[in-house]
């Protein structure tokens, strides 16, 4: 594999950390299931390239993109909280209208963004000879930032009440923690990340795609999946950054099957690979725990 | 003070499986006093500390505590007055959370929070403090997951938790019935120590008359959704378990086939 190759898939793998960070937030910390993530995703791409295609600010275009897939959150959220609708079910529906919402905002399938500022630009030199490293360089930096931010925002008073919603939500309540209201603003927060990774994607992409949403949760789950099998704790800011690591290291790996002459998959095979690895990675503590049961541990 | 006022609450209306647990209760708890309350499956007991809590709304009646009406006020809402202990030492605390996390949820119950960090060094102080009272050795496992704790000493930090703020009641919801004879002794002493100290207003329901009259200032048996007995003071000290049974079947005028009432 090239340089190039390598920075491309490290490149994809920190949007995708973002995208893993919102579903461990909806997932893991909130227990909600949350498909929304396949519309949000799309959702905040379609946003800001339709803003920056618009002539706007490219930070401000992910800013809304951002906005726009945490109201796609608040939405899910509520048709669950208010209306009772089952989560999962809940989280389609929205899916499912984001797909006619994001073709509206783009006005087509597709928007190309060739040419046009992003927030990498500024660093990019006139022949474009350094992008495949400055990209990655800036996503790496607001991975960071995010992931610092979570930290601290579950190390908080507020954070720890949304954990609690998450883990056992009648102590919530009893202990004060308007639950609903968590659940609420954890959805809105989980699929702000997701957008902004929408966001995000449509710049180092060169362009928005209304099917770019397709298994966008399939891949943050996996990340998070692997994540935690790899680097299992408790203690949060070991789960975030397991978390990142999942998502860099399931990229990596998928760089690594199609670049494999000799194991001859092609790029069509991607979701193929996906969910084999994500299966894998779902049965692999159960075969941890047969080992090492087998090994004369002492469970 | 906690007033309940001619409380009615029914599941499943209007079905098959109709059942009217609560008919008309009426308790009222002045501050400061420990009352116990025991009663058969199904007499509504949980249904009426549920109802105190907020967990649930009753049908008609109304609850006020200090001359403020909460019936229809959601539980998070009542949290800063209503303070509570779960029978499932599981229910309680949080699992996944470590010991000084979920103390610190408990630190914030009735507060509003924020962005501030959940866990400053002077609540570190505190829950250490207040850990050590239990000598079970937890002070210096504060940062260990409470699930790694055993039910007895869950119940334990949980009675500490539901002291940390002040309440107005304090409920305890059989809070002693899932564990081991000598831990739930132990609990109990703890209970009555903490009561005391802080001087608190606490119903306690139990499923022993033992421990019904020998804790507390007043018992109180609730039979079909209703106060049927209600003993304190002198005539309460005097009393055995034995007596308690037979003022049962004189007021309803029926016999007990609860083996679990007769047993402790």
């Amino acid at each position: 594999m090239t340089p190039i190759a390598l920075m491309g898939a490290l490149e994809i793998g920190l949007i995708f950390a973002l995208v893993a960070l919102g579903v461990l937030i909806s997932f893991r910390i909130l227990d909600f299931p949350d498909l929304t993530a396949d519309g949000s995703f799309p959702l905040g791409g379609a946003v800001a390239a339709t803003l920056i295609a618009g002539g706007h600010d490219p930070w401000l275009a992910c800013g809304f993109g951002a906005l726009a897939g945490a109201v796609s959150g608040l939405v899910t959220a509520w048709l669950h909280v208010r209306l009772n609708i089952l989560q999962l079910l809940a989280s389609i529906l929205v899916m499912i209208a984001l797909y006619s919402i994001n073709l509206r905002i783009m006005g087509a399938p597709n928007m190309p963004l060739i040419g046009s500022p992003t927030v990498f630009a500024p660093f990019i030199g006139e022949a474009l000879e350094n992008s495949w490293l400055v990209q990655p360089a800036v996503l790496a930096v607001i991975i960071v930032a995010a992931k610092i931010a979570l930290d601290l925002f579950f190390a908080s008073q507020t954070g720890l009440a949304m954990r609690a919603t998450g883990a056992n939500p009648r102590m919530a309540r009893a202990q004060g923690v308007a639950t609903e209201r968590m659940v609420l603003s954890g959805m809105a927060l989980s699929n702000a990340l997701i957008a902004l990774a929408g966001a995000l994607y449509v710049q180092t992409q060169g362009g928005a795609d209304v099917s770019m949403g397709v298994g966008t949760i399939v891949v943050g789950l996996a990340a998070v999946i692997i994540g935690e099998t790899l680097l299992p704790s408790r203690k949060l800011w070991v789960i975030t950054l397991a978390t990142i690591i999942g998502a860099l290291l399931y990229r990596l790996l998928i760089a690594v099957a199609l670049n494999a002459d000799f194991i001859g998959l092609q790029a069509q095979d991607l979701n193929l690979i996906t969910a084999l690895l994500v299966g894998f990675a779902l049965v692999l503590p159960k075969l941890k725990a047969k080992f090492s049961r087998k090994a004369g541990g002492k469970h | 003070m906690l007033r309940a006022d001619n409380l009615f609450k029914t599941f499943n209306p209007g079905t098959p499986i109709e059942n009217p647990v609560l008919r008309g209760l009426s308790l009222t708890i002045e501050s400061g006093q420990f009352v116990t309350v025991i009663g058969s499956n199904g007499a509504g007991k949980s249904t009426l500390l549920n109802a105190i809590s907020g967990d649930l709304f009753v049908n008609s009646g109304s609850l006020h505590i200090d001359e403020q009406d909460v019936t229809r006020v959601p539980a998070w809402q009542r949290a800063g007055m209503v303070a509570r202990v779960f029978q499932d030492p599981m229910a309680g605390t949080c699992e996944g959370l470590s010991i000084e996390e979920n103390m610190a949820l408990a630190w914030h119950r009735g507060r509003s929070r924020g962005f501030g960090r959940a866990i400053r060094a002077e609540q570190r102080e505190l829950f250490r403090d207040k850990l050590a009272m239990l000598k079970l050795g937890l002070e210096n496992r504060l940062a260990d997951r409470i699930d790694l704790l055993s039910g007895g000493q869950r119940q334990a930090v949980s009675l500490l938790m539901a002291s940390l703020q002040p309440s107005r009641i304090l409920l305890l919801d059989e809070h002693t019935a899932a564990l081991d004879p000598k831990t739930a002794a132990f609990v109990l002493e703890l209970t009555d120590r903490i009561v005391q100290e802080n001087k608190l207003t606490a119903m306690m329901v139990t499923h022993s008359m033992r421990q019904a009259l020998d804790h507390g200032h007043r018992t109180v048996m609730l039979h079909q959704g209703r106060v049927v007995l209600d003993v304190s003071g002198d005539e309460r000290k005097q009393m055995q378990v034995s007596d308690l049974l037979a003022m049962f079947e004189k007021t309803r005028g029926e016999q007990i086939d609860d083996d679990a009432l007769l047993l402790g």
